[in-house]
């Protein structure tokens, strides 16, 4: 095989998986971590995990015992960090699906090696951000179940349909079911690998039921492939209507900085933008921490970077477009609202938002900096604060300040407020590290696959 | 604890009421029993905080939370056998009574649930309030059950009892009566009840030579003394707004703080009513230090320092020509003022007979002789200007009785002091050191209505009533005698002073009730039960007006006093001393709902500041909440700077009633007393005083941070001449697109439709509505912390604008509450449907159903609702729950709530017109809390549907507008522009 490095194909096109591995490799390799003692690392972060998001149920049970008034939320900024975090989780959760099932119809085979991880990092995501919804309303025990349409004989009424929030509670919940269906069918040949090299009863029992059966007959694999091509097409419409919905909370209301109409296609952008971002900044860790570097190439990385160029530029155009249109709208209000995110009280909001999402992404013009880990870890670091940045920019500004001048106040978040919010990190972080301990991380089914093609290739090659 | 309140040895029937032994032996346990909060220790174990205590209490409240099943609590109900005929359970009843601010009384109207007063209004038949009343008069019914009142007799820390005390003070002055009570003093609040006028007579009988004394921290003494200047004996002036067609006012805050009734505001603002573009409208010149209200509505206004208000004056005397001979010229009155003089010397003199000139009770009184000479001279005594007898006792010289009895304290000459009601120990300035003094005297007994300073100095301690508790009387300023009716019995073991005044000089201990229908009946002969209850019925006592003087000077001997008696003014600062928007002179100290409203101009809260102009604050490099030290001769304070536009420069203006230290929880070391400040001398304005900056900074809380309107069309203002001449002018000042919805809509035309239309033009900004909206609508008070994370809970947001130089300001206020939009933003948004429109137009917000998002209150673009982000209501005593008005519900935490229109009020008078069977309410039936209360009648509220109710035609006017109407929201609440009436030669 040495004289496949010469083949200019793969020079420009190098295989997705590395190091010559055999399909045993690839089983072997993914397999072993759940079956194996975790590194001594991963115990430590899991503690730290752990404690984290012990710190977000004690600020929730402080939260829900007190009030609202635990955080800085005042009026007139009603929404403060909650909110923000909220659509901060769930653009997040937008690259799993993404990976999954749009990279899936488009047949971008790079995805094979990632898209587990997204995905399961999608539904923790989607896990932290529907905490915020609940917990921000100021009657929570009311709100968890007020918001659903169930029916009620005491008060005899429907929800309020015309609600973004409504709208919000049945985007993110649909969302949240597909891509946990679509997770969980993707699973199952994996599911079936782990069972039948269990060692232990246990194992064997818990996998058993887990992988419904799975015996990878040709028949299953069939209505298998169909299956998920299904629940493929229907997420994808998914990754554009939750954000979208998200950014309706914001657009559909009347005041100056929300009320727009580029939100919709500007949150998508932005939450692929998060999405990847932070697939990055955990598959990187990963990669460090279970030597996958043969299955997570530098071209998946360097894929997702450039993903990330593009997204950002995207969310740069937008913010420049906002700009435009405030003045060209000629609507006091609006300009005032804009002007004031920039040279306002939140000035050093915005310039951080601007510096972490549209100028450090620049630099992954450059196939250097895209294919060096150090930067796109760091980088990728900036662009999840930038988009955090992003969401409090658009929320608190847009708040602060808005028609009447003897309303405006100011927003600073309380400890209670920064708690809950890493409290959350503690608890993806927490699910994430659980889900690469117990639950194979690297979709090994698809990847034979990549794999089988890759070898057929070299077969081919060698005539 | 609540069946307990009652506590009333003595009742309105005179018969000795007891519930047991104990009680009535005032036994020490029955007494301490009364005073504590909790019963026996229940708090204590909270007291030591250790986390041993607090688990053991956890434990033991879950094992009493089991315990609750196991005995239900007694309780005995005592329905009424039969109905009692005038007694419906939750039908409101309405008591007429009275309330006196510096010894002037204002006719108030009190409503009473279920034997609970809750609701203070103006009483309409009142010449005084005329339906109106001020923010502190709305307090005062929380004042009523402030769980820190004093409750039970004591003397030095010990309790003690009404029969012993009597016991020993009638046994002590006896031993003075001996001698004819030379050394008996009687310190007491200004007062001009005629019964307790008669009282004083008995004791002025039997200890003619005990001296009584009657004083006010804020003083209304120096337009007296100045009429006795001018007229040769004390008069009190009435000006009548209603009558002049220009006013000048020297620092005189007639429309806020410097008067002691709405009454000056009602008359102004009946000249301020634009109908048509046609219609007049008086013109108003202020010169002033301090930004007041009075200053806000002026047309003109010019910033003076107060010690130059003299010189100001006596320019102006001689630009009218006063005297015909040349008068001397103090100090150099810049070229701004001078014309500002000149242009309204011309005015006054144009309006001869139809204009006056008024100054402030800050300024001595050959100014207010001054001010007297001008007013003749332009032919406006009898005319605007009228004068009765003063209707307190000693109208000028309170001042100097009080420092007389001061050095007679520490002489030694004083073996008994009583005090009778207010503070002297905190009010009194400083400078006299009374506090010092009382310890010199004998005895000291001191009646109060709450654990304060001068309950602490005495032996002798004396719990006072509410004046909603006891019978008495009072004169309204022109002489109308009110009675002062109670409307529950006595909370605690309180007298009044009335009582303890009659029963020390007597012997004997009649009740209140008794001496005031005694003093009444004695006049009244045989019609006495008639009269009797048609001055309870009304409010006042007809016919007791004191008879209206024009009194005539002779003006060159008077010039020549004044002018000798006017001094140049001094260089370098002054300081100036104002009575406290919200805690008066400190008696509302302990009132959240003052602490809480916003000052109308500067708008702070819980605090006073030392308030200076920006200029003056940047001379010392100080912004707002650097502390300053203030000394006047050689005495001296620290205050945080605030920085006034529009202030004059090298001036100080401090608020009095803060800085409290003996007061209740709520009002206790808030702000930063100035009283010690003040002497005698400098008592109102101290020239000659030293400010710097010192080191430190306090946290100064205000409810508004951003004072300009960004040039936003907010409020609509304009120059009367511009409405005339383009009545279509404030239409084009606001850019709308075409106002299209895609929806039909609904039909608003059927039945009523609730509106409001808010008249800026005669609006003053004084507050009353947005306390009388906290009474009603049971608004939770949050705490100076809550204010400054911007959670306070007002429905009705004052706002104030500032517009032009930050030098010289003008400034505009805008009532804002929930507009009730047709197109409400709020509506569409919420997800739980807990805000939504009623057929009438209304902006329903059900409380039960709401969840709160908050999301409807991002959605607001008035930014009007208010979110209950604690449980507001969390540790209120349960006497303060006796103040919620039982028609509203009080907010949970985690609601949003907001103005209401006063729904619970248009659904009374629903149910009255149908139990009446009527069809119809007729206008001006439902009226809405801020409605009532406003003195300036700036609100008009009723069905927009009737083209003839009031708030329809003020709506058909073509200066009113809807804010932001851009948004297309169709607000039901509009407003109606500001016009000011600039005079030509100065704009």
């Amino acid at each position: 095989m040495a004289d496949l490095a010469i083949d200019p194909r793969m020079e420009l096109n190098p295989p997705l998986v590395q190091g010559g591995m055999t399909y045993a490799d690839v089983t072997e390799k993914v397999a072993a971590i759940t079956e194996q003692a975790p590194p001594k690392q991963w115990y430590i972060a899991l503690a730290i995990s752990m404690l984290l998001a012990g710190v977000l149920f004690a600020s929730l049970g402080y939260l829900v015992a007190t009030g609202i008034g635990v955080w800085g939320n005042n009026s007139p900024v009603g929404w403060g960090w909650d909110i923000t975090n909220f659509v901060w989780w769930i653009g997040i959760g937008h690259a799993g699906t993404l990976i999954s099932a749009i990279l899936f119809l488009f047949r971008q085979r790079w995805r094979t090696s990632i898209n587990r991880a997204a995905e399961a990092m999608t539904l923790f995501a989607v896990a932290c951000a529907g905490i915020y919804p609940l917990f921000h309303t100021g009657r929570p025990w009311r709100a968890a179940y007020w918001l659903f349409p169930m029916p009620n004989e005491a008060l005899n009424m429907w929800q309020n349909f015309r609600s973004p929030l409504m709208w919000d509670v049945f985007a993110v919940s649909t969302y949240a079911t597909v891509s946990a269906l679509f997770w969980y069918v993707g699973l199952i040949p994996d599911l079936a690998t782990l069972r039948d090299r269990a060692k232990t009863r246990i194992r064997q029992v818990i996998f058993g039921i887990m992988s419904f059966g799975w015996r990878g007959g040709a028949r299953q694999w069939r209505h298998y492939e169909l299956a998920y091509l299904l629940l493929a097409g229907l997420s994808t419409p998914l990754v554009l209507s939750v954000h979208s919905i998200v950014s309706f909370d914001f657009a559909t209301s009347v005041i100056p900085g929300w009320h727009t109409t580029i939100f919709p296609p500007y949150f998508v952008a932005g939450a692929i933008f998060s999405g990847f971002a932070m697939v990055v900044t955990l598959m990187v860790g990963a990669r460090y921490l279970y030597n996958l570097q043969d299955l997570i190439t530098i071209k998946h990385l360097e894929n997702m970077c450039k993903v990330m160029l593009a997204t950002g530029m995207m969310v740069g155009f937008a913010y420049g477009t906002e700009f435009f249109i405030a003045w060209y709208s000629a609507n006091p209000f609006e300009r005032y609202a804009f002007v004031n995110r920039a040279f306002g009280p939140y000035w050093w909001a915005y310039w951080s938002m601007i510096i972490c999402n549209v100028v450090s992404p620049q630099f992954f013009w450059f196939k250097r900096f895209r294919t060096s880990i150090p930067v796109m870890f760091v980088l990728s670091i900036f662009i999840n604060i930038g988009m955090w940045f992003e969401r409090f920019v658009i929320i608190a500004t847009s708040l602060h300040r808005d028609f009447l001048p003897s309303s405006w106040g100011y927003f600073s978040p309380t400890i209670i407020d920064i708690s809950t919010f890493v409290g959350t990190m503690g608890l993806f972080m927490t699910l994430f590290l659980l889900f690469l301990r117990f639950l194979p991380a690297i979709a090994i089914s698809e990847v034979k696959g990549v794999l089988h093609q890759q070898i057929n290739d070299q077969k081919g090659m060698a005539h | 604890m609540s069946d307990l309140i009652q506590i009333n040895p003595q009742g309105v029937t005179g018969q000795k009421y007891w519930r047991s032994l104990d009680a009535l032996e005032h036994s020490p346990e029955f007494n301490r029993w009364v005073e504590r909060e909790f019963q026996e220790n229940a708090s204590e174990m909270l007291e030591s905080g250790s986390r041993r205590n607090l688990l053991k209490l956890m434990a033991a409240s879950f094992g009493l939370a089991g315990a609750t099943a196991c005995r239900r609590p007694v309780e005995t109900i005592l329905p009424h056998a039969k109905g009692v005929e005038t007694i419906v359970h939750g039908k409101p009843v309405h008591y007429a009574t009275a309330f006196s601010t510096g010894g002037a009384a204002t006719g108030l109207i009190v409503q009473c649930h279920d034997g609970r007063p809750t609701k203070v209004e103006g009483n309409p038949r009142h010449p005084y309030a005329l339906g109106a009343t001020n923010a502190h008069a709305q307090a005062l019914v929380l004042g009523l059950y402030d769980p820190d009142r004093a409750k039970l007799v004591h003397k030095g820390a010990a309790r003690s009892s009404w029969d012993e005390f009597f016991g020993w003070a009638l046994k002590s002055l006896t031993a003075e009566a001996a001698g004819d009570g030379a050394g008996v003093r009687i310190l007491a609040e200004r007062s001009s009840s005629p019964t307790l006028e008669s009282v004083k007579g008995e004791w002025a009988k039997k200890f003619p030579a005990a001296q009584w004394v009657e004083y006010d921290a804020v003083t209304f003494d120096n337009p007296r003394a100045g009429a006795e200047m001018a007229f040769g004996q004390p008069l009190e002036p009435h000006y009548q707004f209603d009558k002049a067609d220009v006013v000048l006012a020297l620092d005189a805050d007639f429309l806020g703080l410097d008067s002691t009734s709405v009454l000056p505001i009602k008359q102004f603002s009946s000249r301020r009513r634009v109908e048509t573009p046609e219609s007049g409208m008086n013109r108003l010149y202020a010169a002033e230090s301090n930004y007041t209200l009075t200053g806000a509505m002026a047309d003109h206004r010019v910033r003076v320092r107060a010690s130059e208000i003299g010189s100001l004056a006596l320019a102006l005397a001689r630009e009218l020509n006063v005297s015909g001979a040349e008068l001397k010229v103090l100090g150099n009155t810049s070229g701004n003022s001078q014309k500002f003089i000149a242009a309204v010397a011309r005015d006054l003199a144009a309006h001869r007979g139809r204009c006056v000139v008024v100054a402030g009770p800050r300024q001595p009184a050959p100014v207010h002789a001054l001010v007297a000479l001008i007013n003749q001279a332009l032919g406006n005594i009898g005319a605007t200007v009228v004068y009765t007898r003063p209707v307190v006792a000693n109208p000028t010289s309170s001042l100097a009785q009080v420092q007389q009895l001061t050095e007679d304290l520490n002489s030694g000459k004083v073996k008994t002091l009583i005090i009778l009601g207010g503070n002297p120990v905190y009010a009194l300035p400083g400078g006299l050191a009374f506090g010092e003094a009382m310890k010199k005297a004998g005895a000291t007994i001191a009646l109060t209505a709450e654990e304060n300073e001068t309950w602490h100095a005495a032996e002798w301690r004396l719990p006072e009533t509410h004046p909603f508790e006891a019978w008495g009387d009072a004169r309204a300023l022109n002489g109308l005698a009110s009675i002062q009716q109670p409307l529950i019995a006595p909370l605690y073991d309180g007298k009044s002073a009335l009582e303890v005044a009659s029963a020390l000089v007597r012997g004997e201990r009649p009740s209140g009730h008794d001496l005031v229908k005694a003093h009444w009946s004695a006049q009244w002969g045989g019609e006495a039960v008639k009269r009797w209850q048609k001055a309870l019925y009304d409010g006042f006592v007809e016919g007791t007006e004191f008879p209206v003087q024009s009194p005539s000077a002779a003006i060159p001997a008077v010039l020549a006093k004044v002018q000798e008696a006017l001094k140049t003014p001094a260089d370098g600062w002054e300081v100036v001393f104002f009575p406290s928007a919200a805690t008066w002179d400190g008696r509302f100290a302990n009132n959240a709902w003052m602490q809480e409203a916003p000052d109308p101009m500067t708008k702070l809260v819980w605090d006073n500041a030392a308030l200076l102009s920006p200029a003056s604050a940047r001379e010392l490099g100080v912004k707002d909440g650097d502390y300053l030290t203030i000394s006047v001769n050689g005495r001296e304070i620290k205050a945080p700077a605030m920085v006034q536009p529009g202030h004059a420069d090298k001036s100080v203006s401090l608020s009095l009633g803060y800085g409290r230290a003996a007061c209740g929880r709520v009002g206790q070391g808030v702000g930063h007393g100035v009283e010690p400040l003040r002497t005698v001398n400098g008592f109102t304005i101290a020239a000659g005083a030293n400010v710097k900056r010192d080191g430190g900074k306090y946290k100064l809380v205000t409810t508004q941070e951003h004072h300009s309107m960004e040039g936003r069309a907010i409020v609509l203002e304009a120059a009367l001449a511009t409405y005339r001449e383009h009545p279509d002018h404030f239409e084009h000042m606001v850019h709308s697109p075409p106002r299209v919805s895609m929806y039909s809509g609904f039909d608003y035309s059927q039945g009523y439709q609730w509106g409001m239309a808010i008249d800026l033009t005669s609006c003053i900004g004084c507050n009353a509505c947005v306390v009388a909206c906290q009474s009603e609508n049971n608004i939770a008070v949050v705490g100076k912390d809550q204010v400054f994370r911007g959670r306070e809970m007002h429905w009705i947001r004052m706002d104030r604008y500032y517009t032009g130089s930050e030098e010289d300001p003008q400034v505009v206020t805008q009532p804002m509450a929930c507009q009730q939009c047709e197109n409400a933003p709020c509506e569409s948004v919420c997800p739980v449907a807990a805000t939504v429109h009623s057929p009438e137009g209304l902006n329903d917000m059900a409380y039960n159903r709401c969840v709160g998002t908050r999301y409807c209150a991002n959605n607001c673009p008035y930014k009007v609702r208010r979110f209950n982000f604690l449980n507001y209501h969390k540790g209120i005593e349960e006497t303060t729950k006796m103040v919620f008005n039982p028609d509203v519900t009080v907010r949970m935490r985690g609601v949003m709530e907001k103005c209401t229109y006063c729904v619970q009020r248009i659904q009374e008078k629903k149910i009255d017109a149908k139990a009446q069977g009527r069809r119809t309410l007729a206008d001006g039936e439902v009226v809405s809390a801020c409605q009532q209360v406003c003195p300036a009648d700036a609100i008009a509220f009723g069905n927009i549907n009737d083209p003839e109710s009031r708030v329809s035609k003020l709506k058909a006017q073509q200066r009113d507008y809807e804010l932001l109407e851009e948004l297309n929201t169709r607000p039901r609440t509009t407003y109606l522009a500001k016009l000011r009436n600039p005079n030509p030669e100065l704009a």
